[in-house]
């Protein structure tokens, strides 16, 4: 229960299907005085204390489970590193699978819990498989879609067949103090949002060159190309105007040479990416190629593909030009499906 | 239920609700000079005799407070600002690593605002401050000592008159946090030496929200709140006559029959360490082995490879209230600083468990107890488990 509106109409859903419920708040900072403060996350003291009024009012106990060194470790730390590998990570999506639905859940299970229950809008029915919301622009399934099948087993998403305002309303009806709470937004662990100033406070500055992807001819300097990101147009700062008058936007980031390479917006299109380490959720890894949709952002466009697995690796042809596509990101895999489309699987984008 | 954390609160006492009640029916402030102030007065006074007749005080020295965070702020404050005062070169304080939050943080917060400096006196594996340890820490600049009478976490009883005497020899004054002592084993204030003390109702069978400052008549303290000027000047606030009445009856009541409520108490304290020792056999029992140098109704375990928060939690989901007794910080557990000060590592200080009897404490209870208690130990280890193969 991480004090927003969510995770107690959950909590509130799986006591009325008759569960034995109790109630967990994360303490995820190291020191909950220095993460972010107002009603923006999910660590604040303020946070803490909504979501024990939640669980007062449900009726369950509640406790506060100290996950700050795993969280540190598994997720801000690998948050930076990948990074500094000039990768663009997705820490809600590593949160998923290191904390709530590894570190929680079997801390849960040795406790003799069965299952651990949260807010997250996705669906996952008897079938076992795990869909789309409802809510489409309030879905959550990319997040998730790096969850095994084994983690899948022990989760239950009680708000997947629900839009954002039916849950607010529902939580205005029960009492809960939560239901006009504003959502969170950006990374719970970095308190005022500038992600660049964040890493720039651990990785330091390392100054490098801002190169053409056509024609190789250094456009400007950078002080650290952690601080870009794939499809990035804002901030570069260049001092050489493009030839042709057009924005530029960064193509690729290569840690190796500390170069940021930018270039025109067409350039940034691709049409087949790869990835690895897949996690295949609705059943076994696929025999040949299959037909899917393909998403490689939280909230980003969907494109009919093929994806073709190779053991550890998988290729995607996309039916389309892609753009924007960051190594660090999750490629999911979805079955298109009346009933909410059916995630597939996942990779790391290369 | 089984209620097993006396030493964080107890059910009040018949006696003491009544008199909340009756007194709480009636108006008049005491401060007041017609008949009704003048009732309420006098039940406050009545009050007051009565529980300086029972701990060994004169009624003078009695100054209501609204518990026993805002007694040990006021001893600990009041005392080293007026010392101060009368001699500038008086800015140290003496008090023991194991003191309650209310002390420990009064101390801490004279340290960051008010250039005092501190001498954490050491204390031996059972909790026990050495008075020579005192002796040894105390100078001239030494405005105050503060000593608990008895550990709210392992329940080890302080040899407070040799303590106040070591402090008597170099002149300071020395005040004690007797909240977890009275009622339980014998405070006498004048005897004891002390120059303050320290008690509150809602651990001894009275209200929460009321409590006194035994302060001796010679002992100057500079007060926290200022206003009306009642309690000798020292304590402004309207006085609750109500409260007072209650915590008179509930002290006066939890003393009288301190001596047979002891004896059952840690009799039933004594087997419940016998079979939890069975149950489990290498759970460590911390604090003072003697159940002489004990409160009677402590028991305080660590139980290797558990986390005592997720052992609070499978004993509560199974009707069992007890305490980890360490500070919370946005409910996360810290290790106590009571137990590492004992010398226990930081994982035996977070695995550790206090059980704390009281005045309607049973068998029953410590057959509860027991009942839920090796199956909870085993799935705690399951998970403690996890954390230690850092997953």
């Amino acid at each position: 229960m991480s004090g927003g509106v969510d995770s107690a109409v959950a909590a509130a859903r799986a006591v009325d299907a008759g569960h034995d419920v109790t109630g967990v708040h994360l303490a995820l900072a190291r020191n909950p005085q220095t993460f972010r403060t107002g009603a923006r996350g999910c660590c604040t003291l303020e946070d803490s204390r909504d979501a024990r009024r939640a669980a007062d009012v449900l009726g369950i106990p509640f406790y506060v489970w100290d996950m700050a060194e795993q969280f540190h470790a598994d997720v801000v730390d690998d948050f930076v590193a990948e990074y500094a590998a000039g990768r663009t990570p997705n820490p809600c999506l590593r949160c998923n699978e290191k904390i709530k639905f590894a570190a929680v859940l079997d801390r849960a299970v040795a406790l003799g819990f069965d299952a651990v229950v949260t807010g997250h809008h996705a669906r996952l029915g008897a079938d076992g498989l795990l869909r789309r919301s409802v809510d489409l622009p309030k879905d959550q399934s990319y997040v998730l879609a790096v969850l095994t099948r084994a983690q899948l087993d022990r989760a239950v998403f009680p708000l997947g067949d629900s839009t954002k305002a039916q849950v607010r309303a529902e939580a205005a009806e029960r009492g809960l103090a939560v239901a006009d709470k504003p959502d969170s937004h950006d990374i719970c662990f970095i308190a005022d949002g500038d992600t660049r100033g964040f890493l720039r406070e651990r990785l330091g500055e390392q100054p490098g060159d801002i190169v053409d992807g056509r024609t190789g001819a250094v456009l400007g300097r950078h002080d650290g190309a952690y601080a870009y990101t794939v499809g990035q147009r804002k901030g570069l700062d260049l001092r050489v105007p493009a030839a042709d008058g057009q924005p530029r936007y960064v193509l690729s980031i290569t840690p190796v040479t500390n170069t940021v390479t930018v270039g025109p917006r067409e350039d940034l299109a691709v049409s087949s990416v790869t990835a690895s380490r897949p996690v295949w959720t609705a059943g076994p890894p696929p025999a040949g190629p299959i037909e899917c949709d393909v998403q490689m952002r939280a909230h980003g466009e969907v494109i009919p593909a093929v994806v073709a697995v190779d053991g550890d690796r998988l290729a995607a042809d996309l039916r389309r030009p892609a753009r924007g596509v960051a190594a660090g990101q999750a490629i999911v895999a979805y079955r298109p499906d009346p009933d909410g489309d059916i995630v597939l699987g996942s990779a790391t984008l290369d | 239920m089984a209620y097993l954390d006396h030493a964080a609160t107890t059910p009040m006492l018949a006696e003491a609700l009544d008199a909340y009640v009756a007194a709480a029916r009636e108006v008049g402030n005491p401060s007041s000079l017609h008949a009704p102030g003048r009732a309420a007065r006098r039940l406050v006074e009545e009050s007051r005799e009565r529980i300086a007749a029972v701990l060994g005080a004169r009624p003078s020295e009695i100054v209501f407070t609204s518990g026993g965070t805002e007694a040990d702020n006021l001893a600990v404050k009041g005392v080293f600002w007026a010392r101060r005062a009368a001699d500038p070169a008086r800015t140290r304080v003496v008090a023991s690593a194991v003191e309650h939050h209310a002390v420990l943080d009064a101390v801490d917060w004279l340290v960051a605002h008010e250039g005092a400096a501190v001498t954490w006196l050491p204390v031996d594996p059972s909790g026990l401050v050495e008075p020579a340890v005192l002796a040894d820490a105390l100078g001239d600049d030494v405005a105050v000592v503060s000593v608990q009478w008895a550990n709210n976490e392992v329940g080890t009883v302080q040899p407070v008159p040799a303590l106040a005497a070591a402090a008597s020899v170099a002149g300071v004054p020395l005040h004690t946090d007797a909240v977890q002592a009275v009622g339980q084993i014998p405070v006498d204030f004048a005897a004891s030496g002390a120059a303050a003390l320290t008690l509150t109702g809602h651990k001894l069978g009275g209200p929460v929200g009321v409590g006194a400052l035994l302060l001796g008549r010679d002992v100057a303290a500079t007060p926290l709140l200022h206003g009306g000027g009642q309690e000798r000047d020292v304590r402004s606030g309207t006085l609750d006559t109500a409260g007072i009445a209650a915590f008179a009856v509930a002290v006066e009541c939890a003393v009288k029959v301190q001596q047979e409520y002891a004896a059952r108490v840690s009799a039933l304290r004594d087997g419940l360490v016998e079979r939890v020792r069975a149950a489990v056999p290498d759970a460590v029992y911390n604090g003072p082995a003697d159940p002489a140098g004990r409160l009677p109704g402590n028991a305080h375990f660590s139980f290797p490879g558990c986390e005592g928060d997720a052992l609070l939690m499978l004993l509560d989901a199974l009707g069992i209230a007890c305490s980890t007794g360490s500070a919370c910080s946005a409910g996360v557990a810290q290790p106590s600083h009571v137990l590492l000060a004992l010398g226990a590592d930081d994982g035996r200080a977070r695995s550790s468990l206090r059980f704390s009897l009281g005045h309607t404490s049973t068998a029953a209870d410590v057959d509860a107890l027991l009942a839920a208690l090796p199956g909870a130990v085993e799935r705690a280890r399951r998970a403690g488990a996890l954390r230690g193969s850092g997953s």
